[in-house]
């Protein structure tokens, strides 16, 4: 291993990074609240709003992300839509991640017996207070190892970045490959990076399943 | 209107090449699923036995093979070892061992899950009759743990299916790469080939992957009490 090579290259690293995280995060984000309204239109079983959210949810679920940016990226530009590269990532991340959030979100929302509701309409509460009060705090303590998982998998998809011309932690790793041949040391610096940017993101969700496990009410 | 570009699809073989390409991505996947089941059961009953070390030794690769991208394993076993170790591996075997890598803690994990979730008066009943360790586990354990487990092996698949999609860059001909050529082909004859070929890509992973996971669903409800 070449430690000054390693020295040297170390912003690189650093600045792809950068751009993972917050493209991520972004992606999250977005992802976060298309789950939540894709869950609640079917909790509630909305009319039109529901069966659109079913189809979205099976197109998202079962088809790769690279795929997805492919078409946005490669495809898109010939019929005129054209699109960023990094706009193309955030896209591509929250039409996955949506339905995976929504997924967390509906085994919460349908853990919660009904009764609850009824008790809760019964107190005199009004929809809106039933859902914001009784209903999601419990459905989102269940979910939430869901939720965990799905970030993590997020933030592992955002290697496919590079196809779209992103210079992601991937693409560093490539291009230092190609250009010096130090396939050992770049390697190397790509697990130690992907480590620093999911050991703890991990490590909290662990901890955040722990601390959770006692917000259930009445078992 | 202009002509579309979806005839590009139907020139000359463009079709089944473009089948032939997802098949490679199928094939890769479901001999990965093969080895990860057997292999991730073998790991599953390992981690709950009670060695320490050989406990430890297996969470330190779960935790190491689930938290890195697919995307840098494969990087490390197919420019790694080349570089490294002198070992020159093709395109598509670096890709099973990755994947077998990857779906064997994923199973495993699952096995384990599944295993545990035997209430522990199933294993002392079947000790109690005077069955061996091995009898328990072949008899009573496994039948009811597979129960559970099939479902998530089904889901498992499809998973492996959409991530082999990664194969195509390690240099793996595939359904994309096909893609590729074809559009490169007919570059001048149809440019507005690439949204129809990507696009019919898109669903054609959908009309493989949605009836496996609507299977897995169905299995889980049918299996549930």
């Amino acid at each position: 291993m070449d430690t000054q090579f390693i020295t040297e290259y170390i912003p690189h690293y650093a600045e792809a990074a950068k751009l993972t995280f917050r493209l991520g995060v972004t992606g999250i984000v977005i992802s976060l609240l298309i789950g939540l309204w894709a869950a609640l239109v079917q909790y509630y079983k909305v009319p039109v709003l529901r069966r659109i959210a079913a189809v979205y949810i099976e197109l998202s679920r079962n088809t790769p992300l690279l795929v997805q940016l492919f078409f946005l990226y490669f495809g898109l530009p010939k019929i005129g839509v054209i699109i960023s590269s990094q706009s193309c990532a955030i896209i591509g991340l929250s039409f996955l991640g949506g339905s995976y959030m929504a997924e967390a979100f509906r085994s919460g929302l349908e853990a919660i017996e009904t009764n609850q509701t009824e008790a809760a309409l019964a107190i005199g509460l009004e929809h809106k207070q039933v859902m914001r009060y009784v209903i999601f705090p419990q459905a989102l303590s269940i979910s939430v190892p869901a939720l965990c998982a799905n970030v993590i998998f997020l933030i592992k998809e955002t290697s496919v970045f590079s196809v779209v011309a992103l210079a992601d932690l991937m693409y560093v790793a490539k291009d230092l490959i190609g250009l010096y041949y130090k396939t050992d040391e770049a390697l190397f610096m790509l697990v130690i990076s992907y480590l620093i940017l999911l050991l703890p993101i991990s490590l909290a969700a662990a901890w955040l399943e722990r601390r959770l496990r006692y917000a259930g009410f009445g078992n | 209107m202009q002509d579309l570009g979806i005839r590009v699809l139907f020139m000359g073989d463009n079709f089944w090449r473009l089948l032939g390409g997802l098949w490679v991505t199928v094939k890769i996947s479901l001999t990965a699923v093969l080895l990860s089941v057997a292999l991730g059961i073998l790991l599953g009953i390992v981690m709950t036995l009670k060695y320490k070390i050989v406990r430890y030794t297996a969470k330190v690769y779960l935790e190491f093979i689930r938290i890195m991208p697919q995307l840098v394993l494969l990087f490390i076993v197919y420019f790694g070892l080349a570089k490294s170790l002198g070992i020159n591996l093709s395109g598509q075997t670096a890709a099973v061992i990755v994947f077998t890598l990857w779906g064997t803690a994923e199973m495993g994990d699952l096995v384990r899950g599944a295993l545990i979730s035997i209430p522990r008066h199933q294993y002392e009943s079947g000790d109690a009759l005077g069955l061996s360790r091995m009898q328990v586990y072949r008899y009573i354990i496994l039948p009811q743990a597979l129960r559970r487990l099939i479902p998530l092996a089904i889901n498992l698949t499809t998973r492996m299916i959409k991530t082999t999609t990664l194969i195509v860059l390690i240099g793996v001909v595939e359904v994309l790469k096909v893609a590729q050529q074809i559009i490169e082909a007919n570059r001048y004859t149809v440019p507005d080939s690439a949204i129809w070929l990507y696009g019919t890509i898109f669903f054609l992973y959908f009309i493989v992957c949605w009836p496996v996971s609507r299977l897995a669903v169905r299995l889980e409800k049918r299996w549930k009490n």
